[in-house]
């Protein structure tokens, strides 16, 4: 799964049927820091995900093993929205190169 | 399959259902000379691995085959600690 952020809802009325009912999420890429990447996609909401929340999402054929996205046409779910993150050594990481810089 | 380091956790109370039950942890991938390449992800648990561990792990659909026939919506899953690679070039141990 990958971190990323909520930035935008996409509304398409005419769609494949089995998209109807369906929420999508514009989801960008974050890293560890949350600092935006320049990755964006589609994603069908599978927790009631709002804009603005990080959250992790899943691509691929991985992405049909929910109840709601089960056998549609569908590859990338947000499966779930992040309380916390507690990855010190990254952190350390990040501040010395922020130092080096 | 490939091998990743853990280096954290991560904490989600609303999830997908398929989720519950299962441990997220962060990874980093690993090149088998043991560098860090590519972006960290976040990958479900099947073998108790803990920050710092080496690990392999599985990507794509194959990520839910240890949970089947259940539906658990992962694109990664740590199936195995690592204890020593024996490489041509560069053999290591993981502690």
């Amino acid at each position: 799964m990958t971190l990323g952020k909520v930035v935008g809802t996409v509304w398409a009325t005419r769609k494949d049927e089995q998209l109807v009912g369906l929420k999508l999420q514009i989801v960008q890429e974050v890293d560890l820091d949350y600092t935006l990447k320049d990755h964006f996609v589609v994603a069908v909401d599978s927790v009631g995900a709002g804009v603005g929340e990080i959250v992790l999402f899943t691509q691929g054929s991985s992405a049909r093993q929910t109840a709601l996205t089960r056998n549609k046409p569908i590859d990338a779910v947000i499966t779930a929205i992040v309380d916390k993150l507690d990855v010190p050594a990254r952190a350390l990481a990040l501040e010395s190169a922020a130092v080096k810089a | 399959m490939n091998l990743a380091r853990v280096i954290g956790n991560v904490w989600a109370t609303r999830k997908d259902a398929g989720l519950n039950g299962h441990r997220m942890l962060f990874i980093q991938p690993l090149n088998f000379s043991g560098e860090e390449t590519g972006a960290p992800r976040v990958a479900l648990d099947t073998v108790d691995a803990g920050r710092g561990d080496v690990v392999i792990y599985v990507s794509s659909t194959e990520a839910t085959v240890p949970f089947q026939p259940r539906l658990t919506p992962t694109d990664a899953t740590i199936v195995g600690i690592v204890e020593r690679i024996d490489h041509r070039d560069k053999s290591w141990k993981t502690v």
